[in-house]
């Protein structure tokens, strides 16, 4: 997962920073939404652990809870019990040490691509030229330095996404929190952004916990593949990708990668038919 | 702060839009990763932004290029041309109903032709009491204008906001908005010391509903995603206020304010009409009672062109900061 060509200096500040930090530890969470008859649980005692540095994909159909369980790391949503804690610490709010992505139009449309990325920055007390230098790091990182004074309603929506994850990563968060960042992505942008994703990440090392529903992508990016079904939303399958790093998008071919994605697709499947069952037996 | 974003989240869900999923085994064999196909969405989209142009002017060289031009002038001028003859034909109607005193329902005998207005407005140049007629009701519009987008904003951003203020605010809202500037003028004068106060205070009224109903409006139709996205890099209610909820409403606060300008004027005019001694709507009505009647036409023509210009001109100032909002390529 680490980087293989040669360590800028940058980069190995970059690891430092992170390697050690990233923890994410998920206690008996169980969240709900309304009470009363319209109560609806939409994550069941979740307990998981992921270290630091681990890019975990959470695959899952839509509406599984999925959404739910990352917006209560980024402290969006108060679990109804138990606890989620980054690096031993309690979550209670959302905060610059997790870096979120949004599936789309999440870039202050009236701010432009620089002044986006350097808010975080900005926001953290850094005087402007270590903010404007900072942006235009990740701007290049990004591939994206003529673009600095472009509106994002002017960035297709491959463009707006890298923006969007650069402006994430200029906090150099612990951890980066990716509510399917590509969803909304043509399927050749999608395959672009996620080998840019992999080689921005073996730069950071950061925790990354990345949502999909889309069974290849879990398998080309993560480390770790946790599978979650509906009803209530719960992890049902946690599967560990030994797939060598650097990977290219040819390894879809791969026998591993098959093998992987037909385990995948049987969890999948069973957990479908049940609820397919249950819903025609009502 | 947190606990009003997480209510937030319970009744707002910005990432609802899920793409519609697919059977697994289905995208298994539509994905093809093949990394040889490189080029970036950019590339792509310039292509397919200068087919549209080498198709377009295929199209058009068809034509004889004097042609060409002479359409495109037309097509230029044509809204303007027809503007023009729209009016012209309505001052001629007007002009033949007054000179053969078309009387059928409506009665055309005792209004004046286009032409003595024309005259009188001439003549109305020439008198400095008109000006000053002008330039009290400006003034009057400036300040009531100016207290009501500072009254009208702030209090919109606070009950966009809070709940609490909201119920507290709003019953006071319903109850006095509907209540026209007429209406008040009575209760104006017994309230405020100087008949001058009670005309700034009816003008300040009207253009007060529509600042504070809109920057309501504004404040609500944040997109959620953007509050979280602020909090998550690390910005405080603060902050997220003044990056965020603010920019998002200006959009609706500026129609606001455009709309709260018409009505300052609207309200003006009911109070200079019913009293004060100086002001364009004192001088239109005070035409009527001295049976002065081109010069009631002139009134309310200044009226509507100050009213207009006004407008223009806070749409103008209102401009640079909406240059997100417009369409672009
Ligand atoms: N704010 C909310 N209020 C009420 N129900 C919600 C809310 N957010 C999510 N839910 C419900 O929780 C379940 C999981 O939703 P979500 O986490 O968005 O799923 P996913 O991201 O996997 O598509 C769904 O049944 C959804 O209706
Ligand atoms: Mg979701």
């Amino acid at each position: 997962m680490k980087a293989e060509k040669g360590l800028t200096k940058e980069r190995v500040i970059h690891q430092k920073k992170s390697i050690s930090r990233g923890r994410v530890n998920i206690n008996d969470v169980t969240i709900s939404f309304g009470s009363g008859a319209n109560k609806n649980i939409a994550v069941e005692t979740t307990t998981l652990d992921i270290p630091p540095g681990e890019f975990v994909c959470i695959l899952g159909p839509s509406g599984c809870g999925k959404s739910t369980l990352l917006n209560s790391v980024a402290g969006y949503i108060k679990p109804a019990s138990g606890q989620v804690l980054l690096d031993e610490k309690e979550v209670t709010q959302p905060g610059p040490d997790r870096g979120m992505v949004f599936q789309q139009h999440s870039l202050f449309p009236w701010k432009t691509v620089h002044e986006n990325i350097a808010f975080g920055p900005k926001i953290a007390g850094h005087s402007q030229k270590e903010c404007d230098s900072i942006a235009n790091t990740f701007l290049s990182m990004i591939g994206l330095q003529g673009m600095a004074g472009k509106l994002p309603g002017e960035l297709s929506g491959g463009m707006q996404q890298r923006v969007g994850i650069a402006r994430a990563l200029a906090n150099y968060p612990s951890v980066l929190l990716m509510d399917e960042p590509f969803g909304a992505l043509d399927a050749q942008t999608r395959l672009i952004m996620q080998e840019s994703l992999l080689n921005i990440w073996s730069e950071f090392g950061t925790t990354v916990l990345f949502i999909t529903h889309d069974v290849d992508e879990a398998i080309f990016l993560a480390d770790r593949i946790l599978i979650m079904s509906a009803g209530p939303g719960s992890i049902i399958a946690d599967l560990n990708v030994e797939l060598p790093r650097p990977r290219h998008s040819d390894i879809a071919t791969s026998e591993e990668f098959v093998d992987l994605k037909r385990k995948c697709l049987s969890h999948i499947r069973k957990e479908s038919l049940k609820a397919f069952e249950c819903s025609t037996n009502h | 702060m947190n606990v009003r974003a997480l209510e937030k989240c319970t009744d707002d869900r910005p990432d609802e839009v899920e793409n519609i999923l697919l059977p697994e085994e289905q995208n298994f064999t539509v994905e093809n990763h093949d990394s040889t196909k490189s080029s970036t969405e950019d590339t792509l989209e310039l292509k397919s932004d200068g087919v549209d142009h080498s198709v377009g002017s295929t199209k058009k060289t068809l034509k004889p290029p004097v042609l060409e031009k002479v359409f495109a002038l037309y097509k230029k001028t044509d809204s303007l041309f027809i503007g023009v003859l729209s009016i012209s034909v309505g001052l001629v109607l007007w002009h033949l109903a007054t000179i053969y005193s078309f009387n059928f329902y409506i009665n055309f005998q005792n209004i004046p032709t286009p032409l003595s207005v024309g005259s009188a407005f001439i003549t109305q140049l020439a008198d400095t009491e008109f000006y000053i007629h002008i330039l009290v009701s400006l003034k009057r519009i400036l300040v009531a204008y100016s207290i009501a987008v500072f009254l009208g904003v702030g209090t919109g951003l606070v009950i966009g906001r809070s709940r609490m203020m909201r119920a507290a605010v709003l019953p006071y809202i319903e109850i006095i908005r509907p209540i026209p500037a007429v209406a008040w003028i009575p209760l104006a004068i017994l309230m405020w010391p100087t008949e001058e106060s009670s005309i700034v205070y009816i003008t300040f009224l009207g253009a007060l509903f529509p600042i504070i109903l809109s920057t309501v409006h504004g404040v609500e139709q944040t997109p959620e995603v953007l509050v979280r996205a602020a909090l998550s890099l690390g910005a405080k209610r603060s902050k997220v206020f003044l990056h965020v909820v603010l920019p998002a409403a200006l959009p609706s606060i500026a129609s606001g304010l455009a709309i709260g300008m018409g009505v300052s004027w609207f309200s003006l005019l009911a109070g200079e009409v019913i009293s004060g001694q100086y002001g364009i709507g004192y001088f239109t009505w005070n035409a009527y009672s001295l049976i002065n009647y081109p010069d009631i036409v002139v009134g309310m023509l200044v009226i509507g062109a100050l009213g207009s210009l006004s407008t223009f001109l806070v749409r103008l100032i209102m401009r640079p900061s909406l240059r997100w909002t417009l369409p672009r390529n």
